[in-house]
């Protein structure tokens, strides 16, 4: 591989992983609030389809965006609604969402299939930091959605670790009773927390209809909710480790497009089980190494006060 | 059942009252009435006629010995894969991967009916059958060994696995078992007449005789067995479990290998019985429809078999009012509506017997 093929590839990594910090940033906040949300998957689906629909009606790809963060939330919230209101069992709640997202997505994508997408996101290189050696055309030639998932990243570590609403939305995570006492409310923190993280998922699937694909295609996910949830997991719930998992992850993603181009013989079938296949790895090693000893105590846990 | 004096006035009058089981049919069919409620406020508010879609999908699901025909052909492959999942939420195994264990035990069973086409139906068939279990089980045992030794949640690990499935059904219907004849169409030769399930009553195969016997065996298995009784035990909590000197461990990877046979012979039935090849597509997500079915079925394998007949129904349905233009994804959409109500009804059960517990506790207290 030559110097500029590495760097063709490293620059496609963080395209691919832009999706996977939306998304996994989003995860991080529910459940660092103790809510697992299964559903990112179905929602983000629902984002891609909504936010190319508003992006095709209005010629305006943020306009599609913004639709797909509203879309999000408002599945969000109906999410929250069963989990923390009533407190259903969240892994099955989670799973109906997905389904219903994938559904619902599919039901409102059938005029849109084949429809050409008019405003994509398209490459901004940043004047004088994409002139950059190396860095430049890895990081600085991408579309805006990839520079605001940079920002996005950083933010939500800061807020998580260094502010006070940030410690009020971990303490419901760790012990939702001790935050209680604290006088923090609880249902308020993972409402919200809940909320955010659909919105980011809907934004994540808009990311993949409007600026990587960009067209809408049923399912055109591919599982990506699911290795968000993963990469959660793989990151010890903190958002630093997610940009490095997400690239880690685009990386793998772009190295099956480009095995080919460099010569290897092999099915392009084949290449495409490499995302799934390394997940499920780094899933094992992360197990095995940490014994999942970071994970939010109070995650799963409905909480009611004693009525 | 002579533990105190205390707590049986307590549970009688709320017995007396009402029935435990009348709250839980209640509730669950007032769960699906509403999905339905609430889908047809979705149609009405998409542009859609929700009286005549209801109707054409009720027509499409039971309108004519055709239309019944195919709605219990649907039923077969969500009984067996719903029966695996519900087998392994018993257990609190959250196996959510019973497309790919049914893909590959598809897988199987192809290879048998391409590979051995002079083989007898004798021969054949039980062999087909063996080995869509086998190749179903072999795809869950993965995920069961990580999980038993390693901790690794088997709820990604089942999906992840879900996607390497079907890509291995893509590879090979395009690849190596791609029909010569159908110019690169994504399936397989036709599988010679004795690879073929026999017919018990229209189109419907002797896949629906396996759902009743697979049925039956779990009922008695999980109802009135130890090994059924260690199950639950695992399901309402491991630690105890353990206490008790039950190998978790190994309870797991059997309880999943038994999942994942259930969803591969699911698949064999779809290929040898209704498709007669193998193609991509093989399955319109039976794998997923079926963990809603063992969750609205409570994980009771009889009931399994009637919601499944039930969400096989809304399947057809589905396909029937594409027709009339309405896109056939509203019956994955009410799938996972009635799956929603019936989370959110369970909270419901639980306010209504609590209630009734205080209201006896009051009566008792009160002379």
């Amino acid at each position: 591989m030559t110097p500029d093929q590495l760097v063709a590839l490293l620059a496609a990594a963080v395209t691919a992983g832009a999706p996977l910090i939306y998304a996994g940033v989003g995860e991080t906040l529910a459940e660092r609030s103790g809510v697992l949300n299964l559903g990112v998957e179905g929602v983000m689906l629902v984002g891609a389809v909504c936010g190319f629909a508003v992006a095709v009606a209005s010629g305006d790809p943020w306009l599609g965006a913004l639709a797909a963060l509203g879309a999000g939330a408002l599945l969000a919230a109906g999410y929250a609604l069963l989990t923390v209101t009533l407190g259903t069992e969240q892994v099955t709640t989670g799973l109906a969402l997905a389904l219903y997202g994938t559904g619902l997505s599919a039901f409102l994508g059938k005029p849109l299939i084949g429809v050409p997408n008019p405003a994509p996101f398209r490459a901004f290189p940043v004047p004088g930091l994409a002139e950059l050696p190396v860095l430049g055309p890895i990081l600085f030639r991408q579309d805006a959605l990839v520079y605001l998932s940079y920002g996005l990243a950083l933010a939500a570590w800061w807020w998580l670790a260094r502010t006070k609403p940030g410690l009020h939305l971990r303490a419901c995570g760790e012990n939702p009773e001790a935050a209680d006492a604290m006088g923090v409310n609880v249902a308020a923190m993972r409402y919200g927390a809940v909320i955010a993280g659909g919105a980011l998922a809907g934004l994540a699937g808009a990311y993949l209809s409007l600026a990587y694909t960009p067209a809408w295609t049923e399912n055109m996910t591919g599982g990506l909710g699911w290795i968000a949830i993963a990469l959660v997991i793989f990151s010890t719930w903190n958002p630093l480790r997610l940009l490095a998992g997400a690239y880690l992850f685009g990386a793998v993603d772009a190295l099956g497009f480009r095995v080919q181009l460099l010569g290897v013989e092999t099915s392009s079938i084949l290449l495409r089980m490499l995302p799934y296949l390394f997940t499920l790895a780094v899933l094992v090693v992360i197990t095995v190494a940490r014994r999942q000893a970071s994970v939010p105590a109070a995650l799963g846990r409905p909480y009611f006060r004693e009525e | 059942m002579s533990t105190g004096a205390a707590a049986r006035p307590l549970a009688q009058p709320a017995r007396a009252e009402a029935p435990v089981w009348v709250d839980a049919v209640g509730v669950r069919a007032g769960s699906i009435v509403a999905a339905l409620a609430v889908g047809a406020i979705f149609l009405a508010a998409t542009g859609h006629d929700p009286v005549h879609a209801y109707r054409e999908m009720v027509v499409g699901a039971f309108g004519s010995s055709f239309a019944v025909e195919q709605t219990l052909v649907k039923a077969i492959p969500l009984s067996l894969a719903g029966l695996g999942v519900a087998l392994a939420f018993t257990m609190g195994l959250w196996n959510v991967g019973a497309e790919g264990q049914l893909a590959v035990g598809a897988l199987a069973a192809s290879w048998l009916a391409l590979s051995a086409g002079a083989l007898p139906a004798a021969v054949m068939l039980p062999g087909l059958l063996l080995l869509g279990a086998l190749g179903g089980a072999a795809w869950a045992l993965t995920p069961a060994v990580l999980r038993a030794y390693a901790g690794v949640s088997e709820i990604i690990s089942t999906l992840m696995l879900n996607y390497v499935a079907l890509l291995w059904v893509d590879y090979l219907v395009f690849g190596a078992w791609a029909d010569p004849t159908a110019f690169s169409f994504p399936y397989s030769r036709r599988f010679p007449d004795s690879a073929r399930l026999p017919l018990l009553y229209g189109d419907v195969h002797l896949g629906a005789l396996i759902a009743l016997a697979a049925a039956a065996g779990l009922a008695v298995l999980l109802g009135r067995t130890r090994w059924g009784y260690e199950i639950r035990t695992i399901g309402a909590s491991p630690a105890a479990a353990r206490y008790a000197g039950i190998p978790v461990r190994r309870r797991i990877l059997l309880v999943m290998a038994a999942s994942g046979a259930l969803a591969g012979l699911a698949g064999a039935g779809e290929v040898s019985g209704v498709i007669h090849r193998i193609q991509q597509g093989l399955s319109p997500g039976y794998g997923f429809t079926a963990i809603i079915v063992a969750w609205v079925a409570q994980l009771r394998p009889w009931a399994v078999v009637l919601v499944a007949v039930l969400f096989a129904a809304l399947l057809n349905g589905g396909f029937v009012i594409q027709t009339a233009g309405v896109p056939a994804a509203i019956a994955y959409m009410l799938q996972a509506m009635i799956l929603t109500f019936v989370l959110a009804g369970e909270y419901l059960l639980r306010r209504l017997r609590r209630r009734r517990a205080v209201a006896a506790a009051r009566a008792l207290a009160a002379p």
